[in-house]
Formats: structure tokens, sequence, C-alpha cells
């Protein structure tokens, strides 16, 4: 049965792609014959939402195995869609093509920097985590150097960087929930963590890998879809991907002609907070190099830390499977990635384009203020205008505009049918559940697996294990919520710190337990503790006024962070003895793929 | 050198080569951003800007697969290919 499963997978999401795409036209019927936009949108986000939990609960198991790595028998290209779902998050979807619209060139270090770290993952780490045959990050710092505290130091580092993360997304979950289903954001953030946990709680690795499959095909269709309809409704080219040359230098023209007019500090403060105006050119070079690589490189080598994605390579059947797997999650994330500047080049263009019909700079306020659409998201606190100069007319620097308004609010502003937005609503839901769930399960995962089982009780039965795992899935979960209900900080912000985070602590502790034999346990304990505590410093020392040095911001903090742990690392492993005989028999047995795994089967 | 050792080498030049290609086009074309963008590159865009949303992130996938597939055939080469059936 379970192995038919996995053949049928292939016809099993086919079905599941069809059914998707056959509900989404049953909803444009439906808007045609008249439903009203509200039932529309919770109509896509309760459907999807139960379709997940419906998996969530088909996938529920009783084996340490088939909770912790999925059973190991994730097929290459399925691993590689649920690891896309697992790494694109609500900040990805919704929030980044804002980024870039309002930040242009220098924001898209990000894009660089978060699908070149796979580059990282595929060569440095993932093959040989899997050849270790560990359940969770963790379990591979344990086992390599051995012993208790460098086991409970990278579960330190790991739930600082996860917990950060998660935050953000349960955040944005509630967000969608809040708007799509019209409920005040307090009580939306619950909505969302409960639908968290039914894909996560019963299957554990399992139920989030499927679910995972299943969330990516309907985030991919929700981001693609109105890309194209919109570029074709423009007539900017039917593939936007390749077309849009022309859109981009216009912009750079319109630029030009209205220029970045800098408003004074008593009129910004009339403008509502989250909001911004476009103040930086599109596709000019508006970073300097180091702004850009340091940046991009910060992500780079986050992305290699972070556990949520790295234990994902876990799942796969062999060691060749998860380099392939590797190259599969890129793929399919650079799907998405690649079609956010469009969104953004074609968002921008429909709202400053004076001969477009959409564009509203240089029309009069009385104008703007009647069109519906600005209607909706000003209500919305999405949008803002406002007559600094009193002459009647809307100027480039006069508009406002929150970054999540790129992907919410184009397609209508673009005219297309509500369905549309509906179907966007699904995808972010989609995008931001599958990271929290992935985030969840790796915090949970390291506590019951590394913490409990490890070091507190070795003689647990794998009943009492899976049931401290499951309990730990909700505290974390509701802690998280909790949080994310506060409202502290944005959604991007947090997640760009989780990269540093994990990077400061993780990044050379991994890379060298694999890659350099002479490592030991002093070092890494060094090197984990050391980067952690050097990043967390240099974030509060800038946050606290501190100038900084070398241009390293609150942003890119994990490149002090990681050349901290990197030095405290080799230093400390050189001072101290070389690690035992058996410990080098390990490491090269790691380095060859065929053979057991290090880790036994079930451990 | 045992076996063991000649593949390890092998694995380690592999990586620094595929290190190298990700270096160029993940650092090395943004140290020349500004001058490289004043020219018109694939599909009509500035060069630079292509880079960042599309040139770079399909580099790096096709990287990758180029990679797996180094790495396959040098585990072949010293018999530590495994069995589809482990």
């Amino acid at each position: 049965m379970k192995g038919n499963f996995i053949d049928n997978l292939p016809k099993v999401y086919g079905i599941y792609t069809g059914g998707f795409i056959g509900f989404i036209i049953i909803m444009a019927i439906a808007e045609q014959m008249g439903m009203t936009a509200k039932a529309i949108g919770i109509a896509f986000v309760a459907f999807t939402v139960f379709i997940y939990a419906l998996i969530g609960w088909l996938s529920r198991t009783a084996q340490a195995d088939a909770y912790y790595v999925a059973g190991r028998q994730v097929p290459t290209v399925f691993n590689g869609m649920a690891t896309a779902a697992d790494w694109m998050s609500g900040a990805s979807f919704v929030a980044m093509a804002g980024g870039i619209y309002f930040k242009g060139y220098g924001y898209m270090a990000l894009l660089v920097g978060w699908t070149g770290g796979y580059v990282l993952v595929a060569s440095l780490l993932a093959p040989y985590l899997r050849k270790f045959g560990c359940y969770t990050v963790p379990d591979f710092i344990g086992t390599r150097y051995g012993g208790n505290l460098a086991r409970f130091s990278a579960v330190v580092v790991l739930t600082v960087a996860s917990f950060t993360y998660v935050t953000a997304q349960i955040n944005a979950t509630g967000t969608i929930a809040s708007v799509a289903l019209d409920i005040p954001f307090q009580y939306a953030v619950y909505v969302g963590l409960i639908s968290i946990l039914l894909c996560s709680m019963l299957g554990g690795m399992r139920g989030v890998t499927w679910t995972q499959v299943a969330q990516y095909i309907v985030l991919i269709i929700a981001y693609l879809l109105p890309v194209f309809w919109i570029s074709n409704k423009m007539g900017a080219g039917f593939f936007p991907h390749f077309m849009l040359a022309d859109e981009v230098a216009r912009i750079g023209e319109l630029e030009q002609q209205f220029g970045f007019v800098k408003n004074a500090a008593a009129d910004l403060k009339s403008v509502p907070k989250g909001l911004a105006g476009i103040t930086k050119a599109h596709s000019a070079v508006n970073a300097t190099p180091w702004a850009f690589i340091s940046l991009a490189l910060a992500m780079m080598m986050g992305t290699a830390s972070l556990p949520h994605v790295m234990m994902r390579y876990f799942t796969t059947p062999s060691v060749k499977a998860a380099r392939k797997s590797v190259g599969w999650s890129l793929f399919f994330i650079f799907l998405l990635y690649s079609s956010a500047p469009m969104l953004a080049t074609l968002s921008k263009l429909s709202l400053i384009d004076p001969n477009l019909p959409t564009g509203i700079i240089g029309k009069t306020f009385a104008e703007v203020e009647a069109i519906d659409w600005y209607q909706n998201w000003n209500q919305a606190n999405l949008m803002f205008i406002s007559d600094f100069n009193g002459n009647g007319t809307l100027e480039l620097n006069e508009f406002f505009m929150g970054g999540k308004a790129v992907v919410l609010a184009t397609p209508e502003i673009a005219g297309l049918p509500y369905v549309i937005s509906g179907l966007v609503a699904a995808g972010g839901m989609a995008a931001a559940m599958s990271t929290a769930d992935g985030l969840i399960l790796a915090i949970a995962n390291a506590i019951s697996h590394d913490v409990y089982y490890k070091i507190i009780d070795p003689k647990a039965e794998t009943a009492k294990r899976l049931l401290v795992a499951r309990v730990l899935l909700v505290i974390i979960g509701f802690a998280g919520a909790t949080i994310a209900a506060m409202e502290i900080q944005g959604i991007l912000g947090s997640v760009i710190w989780a990269f540093d985070f994990a990077m400061s602590g993780l990044f050379f502790p991994l890379v060298l337990g694999v890659w350099w034999k002479r490592a030991n346990r002093q070092g890494a304990i060094a090197g984990m503790l050391g980067g952690l505590a050097a990043g967390t410093w240099y974030l509060v020392w800038v946050r606290t006024g501190g100038s900084g040095f070398l241009g390293i911001t609150q942003l890119t903090f994990g490149i002090f962070g990681s050349a901290v742990s990197l030095i405290a690392m080799v230093v400390v492993s050189l001072m101290t003895a070389e690690p035992d005989k058996a410990t080098q028999k390990m490491v090269d047995d790691v380095r060859v793929p065929s053979g057991k795994t290090i880790l036994g089967k079930s451990h | 050198m045992s076996n063991q050792q000649k593949h390890w080498e092998k694995t380690r030049s592999l990586l620094f080569i595929t290190l190298a290609i990700w270096f160029v086009f993940s650092i090395g074309i943004f140290l020349f951003g500004a001058e490289m963008n004043e020219v018109t590159g694939p599909f009509g865009y500035p060069w630079t800007y292509w880079f960042t949303c599309q040139g770079s992130l399909g580099a790096f996938v096709i990287l990758i697969f180029w990679f797996a597939n180094r790495q396959e055939k040098i585990d072949e080469e010293f018999g530590f290919s495994e069995r589809e059936d482990e």
C-alpha cells in the first residue's frame, strides 16, 4: 500500500492539480453569477486549508522513522517541490515583489542570496548529512563532535533562528486569514495556527511533506497566473520574463521625468505606518557593490545553515537523490523568484505611467479618490495619497503604498476578476503555512529528539517520544502565535534576522564537521556559542545606536557573527587535542556516498 | 593513496570548481554592477539587472544539476555509487 502511494504520486498530484484548477473555474463562474467577493475569499482559503488538513490526517503515523524523516522515501522531484514550499515563506510570496517595487536593484540582492545559497547546500552539506542518517541538524552536531554540550548548543542556535522566523510566518497566516475571513487579527492568528498544526501534528515530517507538495502547487499557480494575465492584459508581452525590457526602460524614463523629490519630515508624519513611496531607481544600480554583495552573502550562508531546509534532504531515499533534489528545489524556487521582479515592474508601470488607463500619477486628487480600488486599499490601510505641495495633482512623491499591496492589489488594479484575488489569498496562505510547518517541526523535533530523547531520557519508548514531540509542537506553535499576535516586528525584517542568526552559529560548525577532520568538540562549541553571541551583540549594538563597522548593518550581522565563529572554532580546535580515531573514521565514512548510514535506521 | 583518498581528492577539486563558478555569479558580477548595467544584455534588459532577476538564478539551477552529475560520475569511477535498492 505504501509503496503504491509513492509510485502513484504523479497521478495523485496530477488529479489534485486538475481538481484545484477546476475549483478556480467554478469560482470564476460563481463570480459571474453574482457570488460576492467576500464569499469567494472565504471559499478559497477554507477549501485549500481543508485539503491540507485532510492530507495531514491521512499521513498520520506512529513510527519514529516516518515522523522524523518521512520514512526516507520521498522521491527527488517531489522533495524539490516540498522544499520550495518550505522555503518560500509568506515573505517571499507577499512581501518580495513589494520590496523590489520600492527599492529596486539593491533589494534584489535577496533574490541572488536566497537562490545562490542552494549551491552551498548541494556541494557542502546536504549529501553528507543525508549519508550521516540523522533525524535533525543537532543530531549531526551531537554525533560528529560528541557530547551533550555540543548537541545542546546546536539546539539553542536552531531555536533562536527558527523561532525568529516562525513568528513572522504565523503573523503572515494571521494577516491573510483576517482579510479573507474578515475576522480580527488577534483571532485570525490562532485560526492560522490551528491550520498549521492540523498539517503537522499527526504525521510529523510525513504529513508536512505531502501537504507542502500540495501547498507548492497552489502557491505557484496563484503567483504565476496573475503575472501572465496582467502582462497580457497590459499588452506588455505574452511571456513577461522575456518581454518586459521596454517596460523596464519606460520606468527609467518616467523616473527621470518625475524625479525623486524628497518629502519633508513633517509631511511624512501624516503617512500611515508601514506605507512607503517610491524613492529608489527601479533597474539602475542603486547600491554599492559591498552593500549588495554582503546582503547576498549573508542570505546564502544563512540558507545553508537553516535547519528546516536542511532536514528536508534527510527524507530522500539516497545520497544521490539528495543532491539532485537540491537542484529540483532551486528550479521550483526559481519559477517564483524570477517572476517577482516582473510583477514589480508591471505593478509599478501600471500605477505611474500617465499613458496607461490605470496610471494615477498626474491625475487630480478628486479623480484618484473616486477610483474603486483606491478606496478599497486605502480602507485596508495599504494605500495613501496626500497633496503635500497643494497643486491638486498627484505627484510620484505623494503616493504611498504598503509592500504587500504589490501582490495583493495589482490584480484588482489591472482589472482582473475577483476570483484572482481569492486565488492570491489562498497562495499566500499556502506559502506562509508551509514554512511555518517546517519551522515548528524543526524546533519541536530538535527539542524532542535531541534534548528529551538523547539527553534526558535515552530509554524512552517510541510512543512516548512521539507524544513528547507532538506536545512540544503545540506549545511552540502557541508561543509563536502569542508573540505574533503582539505584532512587534515586520514580516521581512525578522525573516532576514533568522538567516543571520543561523549563519552566525551553525554555518562553520556544520561545514567544517564534514570538510575539516581536525575540527573537534571544543572548537565546535566555541564556534556555535561564540558566533551566536557575537552576532547577537552586534545586532543589539547597531539597534541601540551603535555605528557598526565595515558597512555591516543589522540585516547582515551574520557576517560578523560567522567570522567570529570561524576564528573561534579554528583557534580552539587547534589548541585542543585532535578528535579520536573513531570520530576520524566517522568523517571518512560520511565522505563516501555508498554503504550504510552512520546512525542506524531507527535511533 | 587508497581508493577512498583518491575519491575524496576528486570530490574536493569538484567542490572548488563549483564554488568558483558560484562565486562568479553570486559575487563577481556584482563587483562591476554599475559598469555592466550600462550595456544592454539578454532580451534587451540591462546586463546587471538581468543577472539579478534571472541570469544568476538560472545559472545556480544549472550549476547544481551539473555538479550532481559530475559527482555521480566520480562516485561511479571509484565504485562508491549507491545501489537503487539500498
